[in-house]
């Protein structure tokens, strides 16, 4: 039992500290809320610069080779300034399953060009029909010579505004057990037949479409994996989609904030952080988040001595989405009346406050954290079944 | 013993559903809302010439003289149509200021163009700094021959986009948070020295940040007693916050409708999610928030009825309850709507939205536990 971080580690916290502080610089936070989508690109090429844009890539193709310890560091100090993560649709998803079922081809075409941030990607998993039940997909996609022909249609696609490619998960095949006849394929955006419909979130912003495909016509060699063997390709995937999800590091940071502004915030005289009735409110979050960070750091440390993160990590994607709703929420309590406000760009001098509209923004997005990337229910089934052994 | 509604309650309540059913579907709301005033003046009128905005004024007055259950009736219909009309700022909340400071004179000049449906109002209250001590008032009405000059600033003033009225809470003695040394006016919206910057919230109230820049006033503006406006505008809040609460139990009960209908639609895994024991659970536990927030507005409106004194400490956990039971009702709405629950297009975020913004209106359940623990456990 210890925590002390080792002379090497210390020195890599150093690096890391001082390459933050430098390159996430004024003008660069200024991009990232300015610019949109371009700025992030901005960003995470300054991250390829630097050799450290992949932090959970072998070497071989341009990851750091960090140690779990090292990305643990990275991860913290990152989170602790508010730098937000890269996008994980290419750089996490889609280059874990290309560098673990990918050809050759694939990987010397698309690998490189993730690294460099040159092509945006989206996911194409959830249907109108499929949730949950994600086995349960229709898009069809057809055989036709050197191709598929695809058709149907993929919703609740994060940013597919801004991608110029597209990984599905289709059905080739109708015959067998539902889980059987899917098959992972890479789609070309700018395909012809596509058709990208916005969907405006409970958040009031665009992030959300939905995607039809109209006879999509996509060369068979965009197939990641076997034929019919998609379901494989894409649990592989969902497991690595759970990990990162604790975000204690960000749920720290958020408090961090919680404690500002309850301190700044008054209510006849009295600060509310001296508030006994919201001093608890904040013990009841801080005390989960206490331990959630050495259950993290525990899942952390046995894939450091080779492990592979299994069924277990559901715990942190449940824990780290309730305590992250839990701190979204307390900040929109501390803005009190004014975290109604809709508009995102008053200025607050105007306004007579500096984050209301920002705190709704983020609460109201974060309601979807419990329901993304495998919802929480569907996390609880594969803990009571894998975990516990319940059927 | 009977916590029934009286036939002419019920009357009042089958004619808002109708009106809701009839002429506020979702697509209609949506054009109100997205419309440049943000309310439809033509069912403003509607609401007049069905009696709506009477209710709780007296009979001396041009009212229906109806009882704070006729008003929880009326709040309740209301939140279940999440109707946008500016009723609870207007009727309520400016309405109740008047009615209770106002004189004779002032009341039949307000009074009978509010219920008419001719004037809008709305009491503005909050200040940058107050968050919910109404006594933390920093804007100033200083005697000036014989009437006031008002400086100072309201801000997150409902309603304050479309008021021609204003109740404005102002000091005329006293320090920042002094209880005594509060009065009322009654301000008009284009008086001169009168500015805003009008805003949307979440819940789609236009609201406003107003400034009164040395605007003056004759001595008929005083509403009530000098120095003495605290004890009127905490009878007024004290109701007021049992008309939120009436339309927080219209709006839970209709979430928990709406998502016990989708569980029983939505099918997952071949089976309609609902028949799933965990999610059952939930909708069981999200059924007995709703029926205890009920139970609790009873006792609130009994007690109420009765002497206002007696509600206080109930009214406080009732705001605690609103709060904690509508976050667990609002939050298992979105969740189990999934994906489409984060969506603006369907009705559940916006009926989340609005019991949001009741929850921090007046107060909201970290504030009211507060109160509730003062008045329950101080004298014991």
């Amino acid at each position: 039992m210890d925590i002390a971080l080792s002379a090497e580690d210390l020195a890599f916290r150093d690096e890391v500290r001082n390459f933050l502080d430098t390159e996430f610089d004024a003008e660069m936070q200024a991009h990232l809320k300015s610019r949109g989508s371009k700025g992030m690109v901005e960003w995470q090429q300054k991250l390829y610069a630097k050799g450290w844009v992949a932090p959970n890539w072998p070497v071989e193709h341009g990851g750091t080779g960090w140690t779990a310890t090292q990305k643990y560091i990275w991860e913290s100090e990152r989170s602790l300034r508010g730098i937000p993560d890269v996008v994980p649709f290419g750089l996490v998803m889609v280059a874990n399953v290309i560098m673990a079922f990918g050809t050759d081809e694939q990987k010397e075409y698309f690998l490189p060009r993730i690294l460099k941030s040159e092509d945006w990607w989206c996911q194409g998993y959830s249907e109108p029909g499929s949730g949950s039940d994600l086995a349960s997909l229709k898009t069809k996609a057809e055989r036709d010579g050197d191709d598929y022909i695809i058709n149907g249609a993929k919703i609740w696609t994060t940013y597919a505004q801004h991608a110029d490619w597209i990984f599905c998960l289709v059905r080739t095949d109708n015959s067998g057990k539902k889980q059987e006849g899917i098959t992972f394929i890479l789609v070309d955006m700018k395909s012809e037949g596509i058709k990208v419909n916005p969907i405006i979130g409970i958040d009031n912003e665009h992030n959300l479409n939905e995607v039809e495909f109209n006879s999509v016509r996509v060369p068979a060699k965009n197939v990641v994996g076997e034929v019919g063997k998609g379901w494989t390709v894409a649990k592989a995937l969902l497991a690595h989609e759970r990990t990162g999800i604790a975000g204690v590091a960000d749920i720290k940071r958020n408090m961090r904030l919680l404690k500002e502004a309850a301190a700044s915030e008054v209510n006849g005289g009295q600060r509310l952080m001296d508030d006994p009735g919201f001093q608890q409110r904040m013990a009841d979050i801080e005390v989960e988040l206490m331990a959630l960070e050495f259950t993290e750091l525990r899942t952390l440390a046995a894939m450091a001595a080779g492990g592979f993160p299994g069924p277990e990590s559901s715990l942190l994607k449940i824990k780290g989405t309730e305590l992250q709703q839990a701190t979204q929420e307390l900040r929109m309590e501390i803005a009190a009346y004014y975290q109604g406000v809709l508009p995102t760009d008053m200025d607050p001098e105007v306004l007579g406050h500096e984050f209301g509209s920002e705190a709704r923004r983020a609460f109201m997005y974060g309601r979807a954290a419990t329901i993304y990337g495998g919802s929480n229910e569907v996390q609880k089934n594969i803990i009571s079944k894998y975990v516990l052994g319940l059927e | 013993m009977n916590f029934d509604y009286t036939e002419e309650q019920q009357m009042v309540r089958d004619s808002i559903a109708r009106f809701v059913q009839d002429d506020y579907d979702w697509d209609t709301r949506r054009a109100i809302v997205d419309s440049d005033e943000g309310m439809s003046r033509q069912n403003w009128q509607t609401f007049a010439e069905l009696g709506w905005l009477s209710i709780p004024f007296s009979e001396a007055d041009g009212g229906f003289g109806g009882s704070i259950v006729d008003m929880s009736v009326v709040m309740e219909e209301m939140g279940k149509g999440l109707v946008v009309e500016p009723f609870f700022p207007t009727v309520v909340l400016f309405g109740g200021v008047v009615a209770r400071a106002g004189d004779e004179a002032q009341r039949a000049e307000i009074l009978e163009s509010v219920i008419g449906g001719e004037t809008l109002g709305a009491f503005a209250y909050v200040e940058r700094q107050s968050r919910f001590a109404i006594n933390d008032c920093k804007m100033t009405a200083t005697a000036n021959g014989d009437g006031y000059t008002l400086n100072g600033e309201k801000v997150v003033v409902f309603n304050g986009e479309n008021a021609d009225k204003l109740a404005v809470l102002a000091r005329t003695s006293g320090g920042q948070f002094d209880e005594d040394g509060l009065s009322l006016f009654l301000v008009d919206a284009n008086a001169e020295g009168v500015s805003k910057v009008c805003y949307p919230m979440m819940d789609a109230q236009r609201v406003a940040n107003i400034t009164f820049d040395n605007v003056q006033l004759g001595a008929g503006a005083l509403l009530g007693p000098e120095g003495g406006a605290l004890p009127v505008v905490n009878d007024v809040v004290s109701e007021a916050l049992i008309a939120l609460a009436s339309e927080a139990v219209g709006i839970m009960g209709t979430l928990n409708a709406k998502t016990l209908e989708y569980t029983k639609t939505r099918e997952q895994f071949g089976v309609a999610i609902g028949s799933f024991q965990a999610l059952q659970h939930r909708m069981v536990d999200t059924m007995m928030a709703y029926e205890q927030a009920k139970s609790l507005l009873f006792k609130a409106l009994c007690e109420y009825k009765i002497d206002r004194a007696s509600a206080e400490a109930t009214i406080h956990a009732l705001k605690v309850l609103i709060d904690r039971n509508g976050k667990l009702i609002y939050g298992e709405a979105i969740q189990m709507h999934g994906g489409m629950g984060i969506t603006d297009e369907l009705d559940i975020g916006h009926y989340a939205k609005r019991l949001m913004m009741i929850n921090a209106t007046l107060g909201d359940g970290t504030f009211h536990r507060s109160k509730f623990i003062e008045s329950t456990y101080a004298a014991a």
